[in-house]
């Protein structure tokens, strides 16, 4: 039902858009792909010098690149299944009949956490779990616990966080494919037997699976870009307890100065970026 | 049908979720409307008397008030930039049959994958170079990064929903492909339109990163400014929160009137 045009056409209507993605999208990413393969320090910008690939031997070898890496990925590992469980707690529980009101309010109140500014939320963090005047371990019954200060306790507060702003969006997300089972199949499945387990596993979850896919996908590329919430909250410390790949990338060009490391590790995070996005294209993503 | 026990249950369980959802919201408003002192005070006290100190000093005396400022002009105009560019190429994508049309869907939707600080780099160095540096314009242009794939994505989900046949109607009328669009296709299409333009506003407005490192002081944005408070010891918290209370509130307006699309804004690129 589509139709072929002329190219002056086509140009007129695509051109502008990919004009204005290839300027902002591309041609810095070049640009990154120069530097990267420079000594180029902004407090020594006398001796820019082309080195080849010794940037990317460096950060290839360098164990607190792979750190960093590691600590992204442990992140996404202990967060995601969080948010996953929570997240399809929440859904099922919405997805009940009954209490029409409550449920509009629950789901007007899960919209809030996923659309607060990420550098609010880290505000917000500072000021919740604060040892001494935080309402955190006030909740916690006087508890007289160091979340900021204590490299295991600050990793769990970003977990708590990143938990808290992304079960509301696994929540909705997994909660419209529930509303995809045909209503019909579910009674009829209700009839058979009343364990929910069974009818999750069964009946639901296969209209789930698209859902979860996306969860999967969208939070591995969320959690390589985590920077605002992180930043504001501990800034990558104590140490690098908290400091995840895009924090760490930033703290060697914009700290350290180095622009030519850094650019190197920015180079590998992207093509490490790419590949997963292709796989999630060969996987699922097919027809346009 | 169901157990009056179980109804229970249901109902102590979604007042959990909506507590836990609001609490931290809840505390950051009364922080802000704390002083200082109260704001210290160890254990944390719940009941106190509130002033508005907080928002005047941000607002007036450190100039959060023109940071805010700098956030709507550049939110607002990135905005309206992605869509002149992204609306006609939406309808290009939706409508026209052309050789490398997936690749090109591919690259506009696969740009939300990329981590910022692989562009802020070489952004860095551009402006810099560039004399950029600090200006509005710089982060309207860097922000469409990421706006211009959120217009084409909804956008051309909002045009592949109307009926051909409107467009093969115009088109014997002899109709050009442009006034198609504007006349027939762009009315319909409204309701995603302004759809993308309210996420195209909550993502620039919430953006951090760039921010930071692009602007120091003529455009700075309102979330730079939030972070700006925490250098230093005895940090200002009241301010802060009232800071973070100001750049919040216009989002939560925008995100609930849009709460219906928000699911479907935020899986672009994973779900059809």
């Amino acid at each position: 039902m589509q139709n072929k045009v002329s190219r002056g056409t086509l140009l007129g209507f695509l051109g502008p858009a990919v004009l204005g993605l290839a300027l902002v999208g591309i041609a810095p990413l070049l640009y990154a792909l120069w530097t990267s393969l420079h000594f180029f320090n902004l407090t020594k910008l006398k001796k820019i010098e082309f080195i080849g690939l010794e940037n990317y031997w460096t950060v290839l070898t360098d164990g607190v690149f792979w750190q960093a890496m590691g600590r992204t990925f442990f992140l996404l590992g202990t967060a995601l299944p969080l948010q996953i469980a929570l997240g399809l707690g929440i859904a099922l529980l919405l997805h009940q009949p009954g209490l029409t009101l409550l449920k509009t309010l629950a789901r007007l109140s899960l919209v809030l956490p996923m659309a607060t500014t990420y550098a609010v939320v880290g505000l917000l963090g500072q000021v919740m779990f604060n040892q001494k005047f935080g309402v955190m371990n006030q909740l916690l019954g006087g508890a007289d616990i160091n979340w900021i200060g204590d490299p295991q306790n600050a990793f769990a507060m970003i977990i708590f966080w990143d938990v808290w702003q992304w079960t509301p969006f696994v929540a909705l997300v997994l909660l419209a494919g529930l509303t995809m089972v045909p209503g019909e199949v579910e009674e009829a499945a209700r009839l058979e037997t009343k364990s929910w387990w069974v009818i999750l596993r069964h009946v639901q979850l296969p209209f789930l699976l698209p859902g979860l896919t996306a969860v999967l996908i969208l939070r591995t590329a969320d959690t390589l870009k985590l920077f605002d919430m992180v930043f504001t909250l501990t800034r990558g410390g104590p140490g690098a307890a908290t400091e995840f790949i895009s924090l760490m990338i930033q703290r060697v060009g914009f700290r350290a100065f180095d622009q030519g490391l850094a650019s190197a590790q920015a180079v590998i995070l992207l093509i490490i970026t790419i590949i997963l996005a292709r796989i999630y294209i060969r996987v699922f993503y097919k027809e346009v | 049908m169901t157990q009056p026990r179980s109804l229970l249950w249901q109902i102590v369980l979604l007042i959990l979720v909506i507590a836990l959802c609001v609490f931290p919201f809840y505390w950051m408003v009364t922080t802000s409307l704390k002083t200082q002192v109260v704001a210290l005070e160890a254990p944390p006290v719940w009941i106190f008397e509130p002033t508005l100190d907080n928002y005047r000093e941000a607002l007036f005396e450190d100039g959060v008030l023109r940071t805010l400022i700098n956030s709507l002009v550049i939110a607002v105009s990135t905005t309206l930039l992605a869509l002149v560019l992204g609306v006609p190429a939406a309808f290009a994508l939706a409508r026209f049959e052309f050789r490398g049309k997936k690749d090109l869907w591919f690259w506009f939707i696969t740009n939300r994958m990329v981590s910022p600080i692989v562009l802020a780099l070489p952004f860095f160095l551009i402006a810099r170079n560039l004399g950029l540096l600090d200006k509005h314009i710089t982060l309207v242009l860097i922000y469409l990064t990421f706006n211009l794939p959120i217009v084409i994505w909804i956008v051309t989900d909002q045009f592949r929903g109307i009926p051909y046949d409107l467009d093969e109607a115009a088109r014997l009328e002899g109709a050009s492909q442009w006034t198609i669009m504007r006349k027939i296709c762009l009315p319909l299409a409204m309701p995603g339109i302004a759809v993308s333009a309210i996420f195209s506003f909550i993502f620039s407005w919430n953006e951090l990163l760039f921010g930071l490192i692009l602007t120091r002081s003529e455009a700075k944005t309102a979330p730079a400014m939030a972070v700006s408070f925490m250098e230093g010891y005895n940090l200002p918290y009241g301010k802060i929160m009232a800071t973070s209370t100001l750049i919040v509130i216009p989002v939560l307006i925008f995100a609930l009137i849009a709460s219906k699309q928000l699911v479907r804004g935020l899986t672009m690129g994973a779900v059809k």
